[in-house]
């Protein structure tokens, strides 16, 4: 397979730049205070937070900023082999780590001391750039859930084919080519994930690093279109429940 | 970095039907895993007209590449009103070679759905598709119908995927008729009628399907045969595959003439019982190499017999053509056999057989006559074996791929029905490869008359189990046989040498001042300088074969105060002028080397780069890469340094300038002492090397004396010289290869680019062995190359000098060859070169005509911190892929050389011969015995040959020996290997080829024109 021909195309009609179609759906779902299901083309996760609350473990408090607890699981039918990951299994912890170091930074956890904010995960399909939907899922999820952030956290995976970057990779893609994921702050602009598991040269780092950070803001706006629309709606409907903006102000 | 937009490709969800493709897929192992791939439709797919109104502005419109013409192609008399071709994969796949002709040339649209059809199904054709679309001479526009929203299609329930795709093609071949007109109305009043996009499908029920659409279609024959009258409709129609017409054209079948033909080889297994009894170790796969001096039989190596499986007769050997990958059942032991010692020439044997064939009665009477002399000659053969000799015996069952190619042939002129110049009329005729190690090939053909006497390319379409022979067509004449430019390109075609001078884009990448490029002054600001080591005022000189052009290397030494000595080898720095991943690159990598022929050089980089810019000329500055060593006066290194270099090389000597200047005592100045003291090094480092267990090998190496450089007619023949200063040249190169091997192993475990020389398996020596010590009494030690070097000293004749070089040759042609290597593929304890005798190597002080040396200069580049390594060459399997091809292309250009030298020969024989008004009468010596024959190798000319009895001769295969009668009244003589003949050389012209080729009969000890 070609990851990128002569004519600049890739395996999926897709050209250099352009990221997959992005569908965000925030609406509510059970008893969880925000959930969030953010589908990148065949990729498709559903993330649902709970909390802050009480820490269920004493062990767990914190006495002085709440406790994020990160869980991940994966569907057996989320990959074209059916497979049933063990909640222990090393690949599925490893993202979950990396996801809670991300959002540690990111929710002002002091404000909620010896509490506890869980984020539940469910990776329902996936063909690549998995942590690039988990990142964004979380970050919409936590804003339904109202739990203050400094900033968005807008993840993207990238790639280098020969010296081409490219942007958001399936599995295929994946598979084939070198390739990092990034989150990035928009407002600040800082950076708080890099995760590479393949050897990418240094020359073509600095490139790459760029269009994955323009990427990130290209995603930050589309998210930030789903928040608003949602808000829009939530206002919309306490109107027609008898709140008014004063009530609101209040 | 240049401005980039970054987009969302937004997809509606209800799309997904069209844009979502689910399939299983069954692994290695069994599973049956579910995929889901996505595609993103576009309008913005470009549909490559020039100047078209709707698709302005959309990527790959800015006509930096080749476009289709906006009035489409008005040269074809079916369409005054202008037209696109639209080829669907069956075109692709099966017509190839008259879409490459250069003559044939309409617009091509290529729907991307047949490029991946035709990737599926065969990577060759594939590769030259590729080539094709990027060639300068073709308009050629790829068109991503799958990929634009109005032009995909589904699969349908219930559909084949060859009717999904076909279907495709139409629903494009439709979009590009609405589409134009709606272009045309866009820009009233101008020329209304639209040109046709037409289809062109061998398929009858595919034609029949667009029709119904309303889609103009053609079939590939009535296309060409409707073209305008000229003279390249012939060749055109001669291009054209021999398709089995009654598989196309369901109403044209005459079934009688099929159903009679009776078969004549087994058809082969089904390939997924191959595979089972390959994987059970039933069958055996490997790749068919034909045996040149007996058409009749073939070896196949396998990994499952020390031994190759050998295939005796037609029947066995089942169609397979050399180089093919085939399975073969290996049949009981008790049927095993031994190569027959016989020369079987085909040509001669068959010189009867009937070309036409199919529907005369006589020609299964000419059938039987082959048949049985076929089998005569086979029973003959295993009448006399031995059970020493045996070897696993064979058949073939099946071809898991053919490498059919283009072959440069003869047309054998009996074959001919009539030879009338002016007859148009559609003959068969056989054509006769040049190579011996392919069959005859049948083909079709208008011009034979014209085409008698010429060489010509002719591909093998099919061999099927009803014709004895297989089925080609003409590809286009090369010119008339002896002619020195029909040789020459015959050769590079049978070689595969790469011969087409360089594109636009690749001579687009030299320096913009051309001639007059100069390094730049020093203080300037230029980036050349910028680390770089200014080695300008050095004594540095370069010694090269007379008329070197591409010199690519240049040499200095100086006494240290220290008493050591310091030494330079300065190379070319190609990797300046020829970046990483540009075009020049690429072609680069594709030629691999530059191939020397007699009269031509095929470069690997265009002329103004290796005969001027890179060439270290004396008194001009040019850029380098030097590897520096401090030596102590013993020709140990104390330390090597490797840097960027500007030098001003102070004179070009050939070998013999060289050796005088250093001979002649009156010679004081400072380059001659540097000449003398490099040649002290170089005979320390040489015996060093010797010591340790280097090889010295020789190979019959001959020179040709060319009358003038015009003319190129060859004079004579001569030994090449050697002298002292040759071999203080090539031991500083192998010197400096060695240490820059060992720096970029060091730096870049994993992708280094070397060069190692496998020992070889003892048994290649066991024939060797064995006649040398039945025939003269030697032994051959062979358990390392040391020892083999010092056995080969011993092996002398003191009253036949020559025969120990005779020997060497021999032992040489038991050794595997050298090649190119990727350090991270293969373990760390085969890096050896056996012939140098050194535990690393590799190749870098060449250049400017090996692309391995490129790669190696850009890893010691990066090594010595000069210049980032390019991304590729991180990449295991990008060297890999690339070292494959350098190897490949190395084989093939060593091999063009020789030929070349062996043309140049005949010629010159010839003409000696036509000069002295007699026959060329030469020493030569016996290297292998047959039963009805001689091999003879002929060392003043490097020429090997065949003397070939008609009578029968009392032959002993286990001593060497064939007794013949030398006379009547005289008694017998016998003829061992090794003894010293004397040959009548004479260059006979094949009557019915055409085909020059060298016979040599025996003068002495016995006068063999009788026998």
């Amino acid at each position: 397979m070609e990851v990128l021909n002569a004519d600049g195309y890739r395996s999926d009609g897709r050209r250099q730049f352009e990221l997959r179609s992005i569908t965000i759906d925030l609406a509510q779902h059970g008893a969880a205070d925000g959930t969030a299901t953010i589908v990148h083309g065949l990729t498709k996760v559903f993330v649902s937070v709970l909390g802050p609350r009480e820490a269920k473990l004493r062990s767990l408090t914190i006495h002085d900023r709440a406790n994020v607890n990160v869980e991940v699981n994966v569907a057996a039918f989320s990959s074209g082999e059916r497979r049933k990951r063990a909640k222990s299994d090393k690949r599925v912890l490893e993202m979950a780590s990396a996801i809670k170091s991300t959002f540690e930074t990111i929710i002002q956890t002091n404000l909620y001391p010896r509490s506890q904010i869980d984020i539940y995960i469910q990776i329902i399909e996936q063909d690549g750039g998995l942590l690039q939907a988990c990142i964004n899922g979380t970050t919409l999820a936590l804003i339904c859930a109202g739990i203050p952030l400094v900033d968005f956290a807008c993840a993207v995976t990238c790639g280098v084919y020969a010296n081409s970057p490219i942007l958001d990779l399936t599995t295929l893609e994946e598979n084939d080519i070198p390739n990092m994921t990034l989150a990035m702050l928009p407002k600040t602009g800082s950076v708080n994930l890099t995760a590479m598991e393949s050897r990418l040269h240094v020359d073509r780092f600095g490139d790459l690093f760029e269009v994955a950070l323009g990427a990130g803001r290209v995603i930050h706006e589309e998210m930030k279109l789903a928040i608003l629309a949602k808000s829009r709606m939530l206002v919309a409907e306490m109107k027609t429940i008898g709140w008014g903006e004063k009530d609101l102000v209040d | 970095m240049p401005e980039i937009t970054i987009t969302i490709r937004k997809r509606p969800p209800e799309e997904a039907i069209i844009t979502q493709r689910k399939f299983f897929k069954k692994t290695a192992r069994g599973k049956v895993i579910k995929v889901l791939r996505e595609r993103y439709l576009r309008d913005d797919v470009a549909c490559g007209i020039k100047n078209c109104s709707l698709c302005s502005g959309f990527d790959g419109m800015d006509s930096k590449r080749t476009m289709l013409p906006f009035a489409g192609d008005i040269s074809h008399a079916a369409f005054p009103e202008g037209h696109y071709v639209l080829p669907d994969t069956n075109i692709f796949l099966s017509q190839m070679d008259l879409l490459e002709s250069s003559i044939f040339t309409p617009s091509i649209i290529l729907l991307q759905t047949v490029i991946e059809e035709v990737r599926h199904r065969s990577l060759p054709l594939y590769n030259r598709l590729k080539a094709l679309t990027k060639s300068d001479e073709k308009r050629i526009w790829v068109f991503y119908n799958e990929y634009r929203s109005e032009t995909a299609v589904v699969r349908e329930e219930n559909e084949t995927p060859n009717d999904r795709n076909d279907r495709g093609i139409r629903t494009a071949a439709a979009w590009y008729t609405s589409h134009l007109s709606l272009a045309r109305k866009q820009l009233r009043g101008k020329n209304k009628k639209a040109p046709k996009v037409l289809l062109i499908t061998e398929d009858a029920a595919n034609r029949r399907k667009a029709e119904a659409q309303g889609i103009s279609t053609m079939s590939i024959r009535q296309y060409v045969e409707k073209m305008s009258e000229d003279d390249k409709k012939p060749q055109l129609l001669d291009l054209l595959t021999a398709v089995d017409e009654d598989e196309i054209e369901p109403t044209r079948a005459s079934a009688a003439a099929t159903g009679t033909k009776a078969s004549l080889y087994s058809e082969y297994l089904p390939q997924a019982m191959l595979l089972a009894g390959i994987k059970s170790g039933n069958l055996h796969q490997g790749h068919f190499n034909a045996n040149q001096y007996n058409y009749l039989e073939g070896e196949v190596s396998t990994p499952a017999f020390n031994k190759p499986v050998l295939l005796q007769g037609r029947e066995n050997m089942n169609r397979a053509v050399h180089g093919d990958i085939v399975v073969v059942e290996v049949f009981s032991e008790s049927e095993w056999s031994a190569p027959a010692d016989e020369v079987v020439d085909q040509d001669t044997t068959l010189k009867h057989d009937d070309a036409e064939s199919g529907d005369e009665k006589d020609e299964y009477e000419t059938e039987d006559n082959v048949l049985s002399k076929e089998r005569g000659l086979l029973a003959k053969g295993k009448a006399k074996l031995k059970v020493k000799e045996k070897q696993p015996t064979g058949k073939v069952v099946g071809v898991i791929k053919r490498n059919w190619r283009a072959y440069v042939c003869h047309i054998d002129s009996t074959s001919l029905t009539s030879s009338n110049p002016s007859s148009l009329s559609l003959q068969s005729v056989f054509a006769t490869p040049v190579s011996r190690f392919l069959p005859r090939i049948r083909l079709r053909t208008r011009q034979a008359p014209t085409l008698l006497g010429q060489k010509i390319l002719v591909t093998v379409d099919r061999w099927e189990p009803t014709s004895r022979y297989p089925e080609g067509h003409f590809v286009r004449a090369l010119g008339k046989a002896e002619s020195k430019e029909a040789e020459q390109e015959s050769l590079l075609l049978e070689f595969e040498v790469p011969y087409r001078p360089f594109g636009r884009a690749v001579l687009d990448c030299l320096p913009k001042e051309g001639d007059s490029w100069v390094v730049p002054p020093k203080d300037s600001d230029s980036k050349i300088w910028e680390g770089r080591e200014d080695l300008r005022n050095l004594l540095i000189c370069s010694i090269d074969p007379p008329n070197c052009q591409d010199i690519d290397d240049a040499l200095h030494a100086r006494p240290l105060p220290n008493g050591n000595v310091e030494a330079g080898v300065h190379i070319a720095d190609v990797s300046h002028f020829v970046l990483a991943d540009t075009s020049m690159d690429h072609e680069a990598a594709a030629r691999g080397t530059t191939v020397y022929l007699v009269d031509k050089r095929i470069d690997m980089l265009p002329g103004l780069l290796g005969t001027n810019l890179c060439s270290l000329r004396p008194f001009v500055e040019r850029l380098a890469f030097s590897a520096i060593w401090e030596m102590t006066p013993e020709a140990e290194v104390v330390n090597v340094r490797f840097t960027k270099s500007v030098i001003a090389s102070k004179a070009a000597f050939t070998y013999e300038e060289a050796q005088l200047r250093k001979d002649d005592p009156h010679m004081q100045d400072e380059l001659t002492h540097s000449i003398r003291l490099l040649n002290s090094l170089a005979q320390k480092l040489k015996a060093g090397r010797m010591a340790a267990g280097a090889l010295n090998l020789a190979s019959p190496e001959v020179k040709i004396q060319l009358d003038s450089s015009e003319s190129s007619d060859p004079i004579d023949v001569e030994q090449k010289e050697m002298r002292e200063t040759n071999s203080l040249v090539e031991e500083f190169m192998l010197l400096a290869n060695i240490s820059v091997a060992k720096k970029i192993q060091e730096t870049f475990p994993q992708t280094s680019v070397l060069r190692r020389h496998m020992p070889p398996p003892s048994s290649n020596f066991e024939r060797l062995q064995d006649i040398l010590l039945k025939r003269r009494g030697m032994k051959l030690d062979v358990s390392s190359s040391g020892a083999l070097a010092a056995s080969l000293d011993q092996c002398v004749d003191p009253e036949e000098p020559a025969f120990n070089t005779l020997v060497r040759i021999m032992a040489t042609r038991c050794m595997l060859s050298a090649e190119y290597f990727c350090s991270g593929s293969v373990s760390r304890d085969t890096f050896g070169h056996y012939g140098l005798a050194s535990p690393i190597y590799t190749h870098f002080t060449s250049p400017i005509r090996r692309y391995a040396d490129v790669l190696a200069h850009r890893q010691l580049a990066a090594a010595i911190g000069y210049a980032s390594l390019h991304g590729s060459l991180h990449s295991k399997a990008y060297v890999e892929r690339v070292l494959n091809v350098v190897n490949h292309r190395h084989r093939m250009a060593q091999m063009a050389g020789r030929a070349s030298v062996e043309f140049y020969v005949g010629l010159a024989l010839k003409s000696r011969n036509e000069r002295e008004k007699a026959l060329v009468v030469e020493e030569a010596f016996v290297i292998r015995t047959f039963r009805n024959g001689l091999g003879v190798f002929v060392s003043k000319l490097g020429l090997e040959g065949l003397v070939m009895f008609k009578r029968d001769t009392q032959f002993d295969p286990e001593n060497y020996t064939i007794t013949i009668p030398s006379g009547p009244g005289k008694g017998d003589t016998t003829i061992a290997v090794f003894d010293k003949v004397f040959v009548k050389i004479e260059v006979e012209k094949d009557k019915n080829t055409q085909r020059g080729r060298v016979k040599m009969t025996l003068v002495h000890p016995v006068d063999s024109s009788g026998l």
